[in-house]
């Protein structure tokens, strides 16, 4: 018999030091699993944990006397005039009215510098541009505090440092627990955040001319894309004669698909710019370009549809008279519908996110105004984001975070939809 | 032929998630020669065959009940390594399954993983040794560097038996071993295990009642998971107990 | 682009709306005529609605074409467009007006209408590719003009700025590529030394060891990793990944920039790593069942008949998408904008800060620069070679993995 050899001792030692390895190649595999949980979970931790807070700002509240020396004599007043204004003073005024004790410049610039300057003049300028009556009175405005008071307020600077390392004063500190203690600052969800265009100060600083853009540049991509990838995919697969070319063709689509995507950043500056002449920084080149991006995967999509669709249907259609044509696009096409509707979303997701090809046609541009065609500058949400992380300090990181949050919100949404699209209308098949 | 039995199984099921694909089978097997299992497709014949290694259990949903023992020894015992049982219970698949590695590589296979030779000389030996035995050795001597896949489908079936063989195995589990070859392999395959029946325990399953009338001394005949009827090759095929024995031979039923 | 040219192509799709609307309903006004009219059985070829979208495909070719000429040839003369515009399409219109009878195969022409126009949207394809090629080639050869392309490719010394400010253009070493390919090199390298046995170790697992219900769980986890936009792996690797490694590494006593080889290729390597998985797992997956089985059969366990059959068997299909990885590693350029540094540093140290054919791309082009300078053009050889690369690595990737799948790889 030669059970013995597989029963003897030295067999049983192979196997076990067989086993080891077994163990230590599956301890492998779960560690790579887990690298790649925890590695998703830490980026998601990393930007929930500096992002959050900047979904809530800090605002103090105000008594300001409109004091008409402020403003053009009432015979001069047109809407020009009445925008420059001398707010500065008037929010200067409102500020030491709280602190009557203040006397020196220096103090009184300090104090000052507890507000968002420009947050707290174009609030007046607004109010009085609408509503001109105002000037004269006394009215109660609620400002945005400096970005500075916001952090500290939020705990992201240390009270307990050094005065010298920190851009806040000790004395500074002071008035706002004074005033805090007077009920005068309020912790309010951040609207700016959403409504505003870009600033220079961050408490000003919202995603909304960029979110305008980056919708502008969708529309224009799926607008393009869609019946390009569409119909090159039927072609491809319907009517093509079966030959060297269509291969070229579909190898030359694949490739497509995997070219850095910068690369069709360079193709729209030298074509559409520099040939065509469009201006740069518009939403209109930004979403040619990404739709020229983005076709090649609803290609992609639409393929792998038009395949799942058992050709029974085509030949049913064919044998009751039906032309070729007929046959695919009132059979085959709504039969695909779910898997390119859900390819066409997944590469709208693409565009959204895609940030180097704009830099590459200058959207990159500080834009302080909504969009309102799509020739208008613009920037989109991924680029804004871009730029705000370039600036180190803690409220722009804040905002930065929360912008991708924004943005991986909509993006989730999307993918969703797409997901339930598919089982959705897979299922009535 | 000795009467020592292999393989004894009391109360045999296997599950598919609801589905039983053996309702409770007794079976004993012989030590030597060769037991057909014969039936119509889906009674479960291969089920049981995979039964013999445990290779149901590399397909998830796959559950198992009652009791296979092998020299006395439960092969279900939860302390039992599925891996060890393999390396006693050998298998050839319908389709020859070689490794897309050169011949002697695919014979080296299972002695190197098990670590059965210790010197090259040795593994040489073996693997010339398996493919003799496997009627392989004068048509591939020459080409042993060359691709397995690259052998005719008779050679590779052989090949795939010589694999088997050079772990020296207890037992041969052949699952329709012949159905994707040409006749004349068939044939030679057909006289193989006329000579491997000295050495080993073979059970095969056939759908070619011709094959099981040829090679085997034992038939049994399943019928939807059942065990219709066991007895000696020549009794089943000429005066079987059973009406449906009868009418499957007779290829009454299908 | 003026409102007026908007207005315009509303104006075509009108008409060519309209004209569909009109010539329909005189087909199906002819048929019902001729029906009641005569005893004889007249068949029309075509069913009504092919009159019309033949109308309306005609008329919006010639609308469209019309306005084409127009912008091209001669732009600003928006009365003469309108004017031609109009009178273009009424005569097509009416072309297809007079034709409309029985016998007239109006299904076939607006067939063939349909399989055109497809056919040249399936052209437009190619037409980008041809794009690409030409455009970066052209601006290439001007730069090449300058500095010679043996230099470009052989100088040691990466300077861009300096050579413009004291008016050396195509002076020697400014426009040395070798210290920016090899940085291009260390990111892709460490990106794939994070992503390749990682993405290669989840694709095993899930497909050999992982239960059906943890396949489903990781599964999409993992191909989250996928949708998320690259700034905001650049944004990561800034802000946590690359402090994270410079508090390490200070404690051990080495002196890491924020920005790195390092922290930029360990997080690419995180964003390639569901590129890699999820085609290994296709192809692992795509090995016979047979083969699983055989080994099995023999006494193999998993791993050995992971590492000793299923692997070699898999092996093209897992170099493809290794390939793959690495164009996209090439390629990727948000990452290492934010997180790699822009210093032009010739080093294989992965501690320092260094540079890649893409950020150099992004430093040249961003900022408005004036088309014609010798650095505005070095980002367009920088692309051709980045261009070159790629395609070569896509191709030959490509042609084994459609073995396995028709990808999306985007």
């Amino acid at each position: 018999m030669n059970v013995s050899q597989h029963m003897s001792d030295k067999a049983r030692k192979h196997l076990k030091s067989r086993y080891a390895k077994e163990r230590r190649f599956r301890f492998y595999g779960l560690s790579a699993v887990l690298f790649a949980i925890a590695s998703l979970g830490w980026l998601l931790l990393s930007l929930f944990a500096t992002g959050l807070t900047a979904f809530q700002e800090h605002y103090v509240t105000l008594e300001a006397e409109m004091t008409v020396s402020a403003f053009a004599p009432p015979d001069q007043r047109s809407v020009e005039t009445l925008r420059i204004a001398d707010y500065k003073s008037i929010v200067e005024n409102a500020i030491e009215a709280k602190f009557p004790d203040v006397r020196t410049a220096g103090e009184k610039d300090l104090l000052f510098a507890l507000i968002s300057e420009s947050g707290a003049t174009d609030h007046l300028r607004k109010r009085v541009v609408r509503n001109p009556d105002i000037i004269g009175s006394k009215i109660v405005m609620t400002v945005p505090t400096s970005d500075q008071v916001d952090q500290l307020l939020k705990g992201h600077i240390d009270r307990n440092v050094p005065e010298a390392r920190r851009q806040i004063s000790d004395q500074q500190i002071l008035w706002l627990d004074d005033l805090r203690a007077r009920g005068a600052i309020k912790k309010k969800f951040n609207s700016i955040l959403f409504f505003n265009p870009d600033s220079r100060d961050p408490e000003l600083a919202g995603i909304a001319s960029a979110a305008v853009g980056s919708v502008m540049i969708v529309i224009i991509a799926f607008i393009l894309a869609l019946p390009i990838g569409v119909g090159a995919a039927i072609y491809l697969d319907e009517f093509a004669p079966r030959n060297r070319l269509r291969d070229w063709v579909e190898i030359n689509i694949n490739n497509l698909a995997a070219v850095p995507s910068i690369i069709f950043g360079l193709l729209g500056l030298a074509v559409f710019i520099n040939i065509f002449g469009f201006q740069r920084s518009i939403p209109l080149v930004g979403g040619m370009v990404l739709a020229l991006r983005a076709f090649p995967t609803i290609v992609i999509a639409t393929r792998a549809a038009l395949r799942s669709v058992s050709p029974a249907m085509v030949d049913g259609a064919l044998s009751l008279g039906a032309s070729h044509v007929q046959a695919v696009f009132q059979q085959k096409v709504p039969q695909a519908m779910p898997g390119i509707l859900t390819g066409s979303i997944v590469s709208m997701a693409l565009v959204l996110g895609e940030t180097a090809p704009l830099l590459m046609i200058g959207m990159v541009a500080f834009v302080t105004e909504i969009p309102t065609t799509v020739t208008d500058p613009a920037t989109a949400l991924p680029v804004q984001i871009f730029l705000w992380s370039e600036s180190p300090e803690r409220a722009w990181s804040e905002r930065t975070a929360a912008a991708i949050l924004i943005l991986l919100a909509i993006l989730m949404t999307m993918n969703a939809l797409a997901i339930w699209l598919r089982s959705r209308l897979g299922k009535r098949r | 032929m000795t009467d020592k039995i292999k393989f004894k199984c009391r109360n045999v099921r296997v599950q598919y998630g609801d589905l039983e694909a053996l309702h409770g089978i007794d079976i004993d097997i012989a030590d030597r020669g060769v037991t057909a299992f014969i039936g119509p497709s889906g009674c479960g014949k291969s089920t049981f065959l995979r039964a013999f290694n445990r290779m149901n259990e590399t397909i998830g949903g796959a559950k198992f009940s009652g009791q296979i023992l092998m020299d006395g020894e439960d092969i279900y015992d939860p302390s039992l390594d599925p891996v060890l049982l393999r390396a006693r219970v050998g298998m050839v698949f319908q389709k020859p399954n070689p490794f897309p590695k050169s011949i002697y590589d695919n014979v080296a296979y299972g002695p190197r993983i098990h670590g059965l030779t210790e010197t090259q000389a040795e593994l040489d030996s073996l693997v010339e040794k398996s493919l003799r035995r496997a009627g392989l050795w004068e048509e591939v001597k020459d080409r042993l560097t060359e691709q397995g896949t690259d052998l005719s489908g008779g050679q590779q079936q052989r090949l795939v038996i010589a694999r088997a063989i050079a772990i020296s195995p207890e037992v041969i589990l052949m699952d329709e071993p012949a159905s994707a070859l040409d006749p004349i392999a068939t044939a030679r395959l057909e006289a193989l295990i006329e000579e491997l029946k000295t050495r080993y325990c073979i059970i095969i399953v056939t759908h070619s009642m011709a094959q099981a009338a040829r090679v085997s001394d034992k038939t049994a005949f399943f019928y939807e998971g059942d065990l219709i009827e066991y007895d000696d090759t020549e009794k089943i095929f000429t005066n079987p107990d059973n009406q449906r024995t009868q009418d499957y031979i007779t290829g009454r039923t299908g | 682009m003026e409102i007026i040219q908007l207005y315009t192509l509303l104006l075509i799709g009108v008409l060519s709306i309209g004209g569909f609307a009109y010539n329909r309903n005189v087909a199906r006004a002819s048929v019902r005529a001729l029906r009641q009219s005569g005893p004889a059985e007249t068949r029309w070829h075509s069913h009504p609605n092919y009159h019309g979208y033949l109308t309306g495909w005609s008329v919006a070719l010639v609308g469209f074409g019309l306005f084409i000429i127009f912008n091209l040839v001669f732009p600003n003369q928006v009365a003469l467009q309108t004017v031609s515009i109009l009178l273009g399409t009424s005569l097509a219109g009416l072309l297809v007006f007079k034709k409309i009878a029985p016998a007239f195969p109006a299904r076939i022409y607006t067939e063939r209408f349909i399989k055109t126009t497809l056919l040249a949207l399936s052209g437009l394809a190619i037409l980008t590719t041809f794009g690409i090629v030409f455009s970066l080639i052209f601006e290439s050869l001007r730069f090449f003009a300058d500095v010679p392309l043996f230099d470009f490719l052989t100088g040691l010394k990466w300077s861009p700025q300096t050579a413009v400010r004291s008016d050396q253009i195509g002076s020697s070493g400014a426009f040395g590529a070798v210290p920016v390919l090899l940085g291009t090199f260390i990111i892709m390298a460490i990106a794939i030394g994070v992503a390749g046995p990682v993405g290669l170790m989840i694709a095993i697992y899930l497909s050999e060891y992982a239960s059906r219900r943890m396949r489903a769980i990781v599964k999409p986890i993992i191909e989250i990793l996928a949708g998320i936009p690259t700034v905001v792996f650049g944004f990561f690797a800034l802000l946590t990944v690359g402090p994270a490694i410079r508090n390490l590494t200070d404690a051990l006593g080495i002196a890491v920039p924020t920005q790195s080889a390092l922290s930029a290729g360990v997080v690419m390597g995180v964003m390639i790593i569901p590129l890699i998985s999820s085609l290994s797992d296709d192809v692992i997956n795509a090995v016979p069942r047979s083969l699983r089985d055989g080994a099995y059969a023999l006494g193999a366990t998993k791993s050995e008949t992971m590492k000793q059959v299923i692997f070699p068997s898999a092996l093209p299909g897992i170099m493809a998408a290794f390939l793959l990885a690495i164009s996209r590693a090439i390629g990727e350029t948000m990452i290492v904008v934010m997180a790699a540094g822009r210093a032009a540093n010739l080093t294989g140290n992965p501690f320092e800060s260094v540079t890649t054919v893409t950020v150099q791309i992004v430093a040249l082009l961003t900022g408005g620069p004036e088309f014609d300078s010798t650095k505005t053009l070095a980002a367009f050889a920088l692309g051709l070679v980045l261009f070159a690369i790629t395609l070569i690595l896509n191709i030959i990737a490509l042609r084994t993995v459609r073995k396995y799948r028709e990808v999306s790889l985007a």
